[in-house]
């Protein structure tokens, strides 16, 4: 069973896709989703990536800043206020 | 070539310069509006996750927040009024300050002061005119907001709201802004922020049930790190979509402008071709008077 994310920052949609698993760091601490995590809504702690597992494998580290994490029965959704994929570069 | 004549052509050419103008920014509003709605677009999805788990936070929590809770005697209101930077955009700006008047007098029937945020140039033009007093004004922007302006503008105004209103703060804070409802189309409205209502989701509902959440951390520490963002995504949604319509109404201010330059110089044209022809009429008439008056005079 694969984990749905979806990743959205105010401007747009950043990326979305299945995964196997995602960490992130809130305010409280490291918190590792799998599929089937009970919902969780927490603060994304600043200066930390979002390591998302993904599905066809690989890795996709994220710089998220001002951001929120939203765990449900549907997925996981990652609100940030700017997120950069690997590769890109940081938003003016 | 008659005087008259000369002035039909000079104005034939001055219009046909102004369509010229007018056309190319017909042209340049009806790019934008594809642009600024696929930024209005671009913007939902997290506007419409905020709002879902702002909703299901406030669900499960009582609700005790500075930023949700009604003050027993609004005294100060503050009004965000969004127009455009530059004008020949029809009556876009005006109708907005219009709907802000109403708005205003509205609040004042109820006892309460409001109190001018302007972004704009226009509106800063309109209200320094009448030398009423602007509380912040911010411009350059109107045309393709982005978050930061956004911020800058929420940011002061949930500065505002949180002071005291003895010290300067409000109590109420609402934005008029023109929602883009078709190419042909575009509405002010006005519409209370803060203090919030958080149960504005039109389509929340066929989702399903909200999610049962745990909190990290509490939610009295979420919502006061959610609450500016929510605030901040509403002004940012405004201001898009108030540059949607701004551009949809520019378009359609510089289509009548092009289409009446066309007419006049339609009308123009003809007056001159008229023209053109009593001058020939009249030299020959000249010439047959001239000639039968020489004829006249040769065989007396």
């Amino acid at each position: 069973m694969a984990l749905h994310v979806e990743l959205v920052s105010v401007e747009r949609e950043v990326w979305s896709g299945e995964a196997d698993s995602v960490v992130a760091r809130t305010t409280e601490g490291e918190i590792g989703i799998l599929p089937g995590h009970a919902p969780v809504l927490g603060q994304l702690a600043e200066g930390y990536d979002i390591r998302i597992q993904q599905a066809g494998g690989g890795e996709l580290a994220v710089n998220v800043s001002g951001g929120f994490l939203s765990v449900t029965d549907e997925g996981v959704t990652i609100l940030a206020e700017s997120a950069t994929l690997p590769g890109e570069s940081a938003p003016a | 070539m008659g005087a008259q004549l000369s002035v039909y052509r000079r104005r034939i050419k001055a219009m046909q310069s102004t369509k010229k103008i007018t056309k190319a920014m017909e042209l340049i509003a009806a790019s934008r509006i594809a642009k600024a709605q696929a930024d209005v677009k671009a913007a939902r999805p997290y506007e419409r996750e905020i709002t879902r788990v702002l909703s299901a936070l406030a669900s499960q929590s009582t609700i005790d927040h500075p930023l949700v809770n009604e003050k027993p005697e609004p005294k100060r209101v503050a009004i965000l009024v969004i127009t455009s930077d530059r004008g020949l955009a029809g009556g876009y700006s005006s109708n907005a300050m219009k709907a802000a008047e109403a708005l205003a007098g509205l609040l004042r029937s109820e006892g309460k002061e409001p109190l001018n945020y302007l972004v704009g140039r226009k509106a800063v033009a309109f209200y320094k005119f009448r030398s009423r007093p602007i509380e912040d004004s911010w411009t350059g922007f109107s045309e393709k907001p982005k978050y930061e302006d956004a911020k800058k503008v929420a940011d002061t105004l949930i500065e505002a709201f949180v002071k005291d209103t003895a010290d300067g703060g409000v109590d109420e804070i609402h934005i008029v802004y023109t929602e883009y409802v078709s190419a042909l189309t575009q509405a002010p409205i006005a519409v209370r922020v803060l203090p919030l209502i958080v149960e504005e989701t039109d389509e929340a509902p066929v989702d399903g049930p909200l999610p049962l959440y745990e909190f990290e951390p509490g939610p009295e520490a979420l919502l006061d790190a959610l609450l500016p963002r929510y605030v901040e995504t509403r002004v940012f949604a405004a201001l898009l979509a108030s540059a949607a319509s701004e551009s949809a109404a520019r378009r359609r201010a510089m289509k009548a402008a092009t289409d009446n330059a066309e007419d006049l110089i339609k009308s123009l044209t003809r007056a001159a071709n008229a023209a053109r022809q009593a001058e020939i009429t009249q030299e020959i008439s000249e010439i047959v008077g001239g000639a039968s008056a020489l004829a006249s005079a040769g065989s007396e």
